[in-house]
């Protein structure tokens, strides 16, 4: 569904993206692992069409990315949740819902999605009427994952949505996530917590100073032994 | 003072307010969305008086016609400014996009001394302004009535326009982060113009209302309604369209108010705007509805 080829990204004069290649198969739950700064969040950003790279191909279903504006590549089905819950603070629950649908002009498939996300998350229902600056982080969080649902994506770009979350809020998100790509929407996680991220994808890729250096499924990258040193912090010979 | 001069003062401060608020909101529509002080405002809405005059003086075009006219062309303006001044400094330091704006407003102002002569021009009044109501006793022309009655519709329709429209929902998610309203798949650069060719569209019908309440236009008529409608949209809390309008009826009708009560002050009458921005400046910084400063990411 999503081919990434020989990527080179710069970012504020830093080469963010060194030759970067992955997949994303139609269905799929990817995970893309990595310490911070690795250049996880830039390579999202670059699928988007937020950052233009310096070399390489995106292909989505057949269609060539690079030459088209983020607008076109939302309309194409490609949503992103962005990191650090960028929700609109002034805008109600609701407006930030309908920002999600943006691109969107058939009126029935939106009034159906809403349904989905409310009863995906019962809280935003609650709250419809509030503006999203008064909700708290987690459901600041879940706020930013409906609003990209509500675009009807065919494929979801997450960017670290546990990032700052209580323990108790990362196993919603996680159990959230699981239950989009089991409706079939096809995800790209992107994770620092790797342990969580591996356990639940399909495929997993490591990232390392703008490189993959590994790949491979999920559960077996979550048992290598150089993915368990590295980033899970664990000591494999305890 | 007599009831009938306490009441002549009344629609004078309110027709002033009305007056400063439309052209008050431009300068906070502009800053809510770019973070950018539009210092070619005033001249924007100079130029449309201009626009509005050549059309009834030179094309002899029937004043509805050509006061549209003026409006469309100033909504124009105003989107090309923004495209040929500032969206090329749009990654640039703030500072340079304001350097530019200055720059812009001086360029205005001279080229319309060379385009249009530095004398004053008389601009057209259709007699009906000039139909005279009576009201409680007190007679006053209709202009008075239409510039309050027309500000309250602009009003109603932009709110309609920023509150219950796509458009507007996609100017309020410009205005707290671009690349996150991009990602919605909002077009920032078209909701950028959309806001300019609003803003200057307003300060055309404030203009033309200028000219039909003060008979005259000139090329430096800009500097000053610009720079006290700068201070309403600050006193008001800039960024907030409320505030705006707020902040310029305060500031219309407090100076109107000045003139009429303390007779001797009246030539202090520009200064007021200034002493106010100073109080509120050390009162409280982000204006009378402004939140607290958000820093943009």
């Amino acid at each position: 569904m999503l081919k990434i080829k020989d990527l080179e990204v710069y970012y504020d004069g830093i080469h963010a993206i060194k030759g970067a290649s992955l997949k994303v198969p139609q269905g799929a739950l990817v995970t893309l692992v990595g310490s911070n700064g690795a250049g996880k969040s830039t390579l999202l950003r670059t699928i988007c069409g937020l950052k233009k790279p310096s070399s390489g191909q995106l292909i989505f279903e057949g269609h060539n990315l690079l030459d088209m504006s983020v607008t076109r590549i939302v309309q194409m089905g490609i949503t992103m949740v962005p990191e650090g819950r960028q929700i609109f603070p002034d805008l109600t629950v609701m407006e930030n819902l309908r920002l999600g649908a943006y691109t969107r002009t058939d009126q029935e498939g939106i009034a159906f999605d809403q349904e989905r996300v409310f009863n995906l998350f019962p809280r935003l229902k609650e709250r419809a009427a509030q503006k999203g600056g008064t909700l708290s982080g987690g459901e600041q969080q879940m706020l930013a994952i409906a609003r990209g649902l509500m675009a009807g994506p065919s494929l979801l770009l997450m960017d670290e949505p546990s990032l700052g979350l209580a323990p108790i809020l990362v196993e919603e998100v996680f159990r959230v996530i699981q239950e989009i790509h089991s409706e079939g929407v096809t995800l790209l996680l992107i994770e620092q917590n790797a342990q969580a991220a591996l356990a639940i994808a399909d495929y997993g890729y490591v990232m390392e100073s703008g490189s993959i250096v590994l790949q491979g499924k999920g559960t077996d990258l979550l048992h290598d032994e150089a993915v368990r040193r590295a980033y899970l912090g664990q000591d494999v010979t305890a | 003072m007599t009831m009938e001069i306490f009441l002549q003062n009344m629609a004078n401060g309110i027709t002033l307010g009305s007056l400063y608020a439309l052209l008050a909101i431009g300068y906070t529509m502009v800053y809510g969305i770019l973070r950018l002080i539009n210092f070619a405002h005033g001249e924007i809405f100079m130029i449309s008086t201009y626009f509005a005059f050549y059309g009834t003086a030179i094309f002899a075009l029937p004043w509805q016609i050509s006061f549209l006219i003026a409006i469309v062309l100033t909504a124009l303006l105003g989107v090309v400014i923004e495209r040929a001044a500032y969206r090329p400094l749009r990654d640039a330091p703030r500072i340079s996009a304001l350097i530019s704006a200055i720059g812009v407003s001086f360029l205005m102002a001279n080229l319309g001394l060379v385009i249009f002569g530095g004398r004053p021009k008389t601009f057209y009044r259709p007699p009906i302004f000039q139909t005279p109501i009576e009201l409680g006793g007190v007679r006053v022309v209709a202009l008075f009535f239409v510039i309050p009655a027309l500000t309250a519709i602009l009003l109603v329709a932009l709110n309609y326009i920023v509150y219950k429209t796509k458009t507007g929902l996609a100017m309020r998610a410009a205005q707290w982060d671009f690349d996150t309203a991009r990602l919605m798949g909002v077009d920032v650069d078209r909701a950028i113009s959309i806001t300019f060719a609003i803003g200057s569209a307003l300060a055309a019908v404030g203009g033309i209302m200028w000219g039909l309440r003060f008979a005259e236009i000139n090329p430096n008529m800009g500097l000053f309604p610009g720079l006290k409608c700068f201070i309403a949209a600050v006193f008001g809390g800039i960024g907030n369209i409320s505030g705006a309008v707020l902040g310029g009826f305060i500031l219309g009708f407090g100076e109107i108010m000045l003139v009429a009560f303390l007779p001797g002050l009246a030539g202090y009458r520009d200064a007021f705007a200034f002493i106010l921005l100073i109080l509120i400046l050390l009162v409280r910084p982000t204006g009378l509805l402004g939140d607290k400063q958000r820093v943009k990411i």
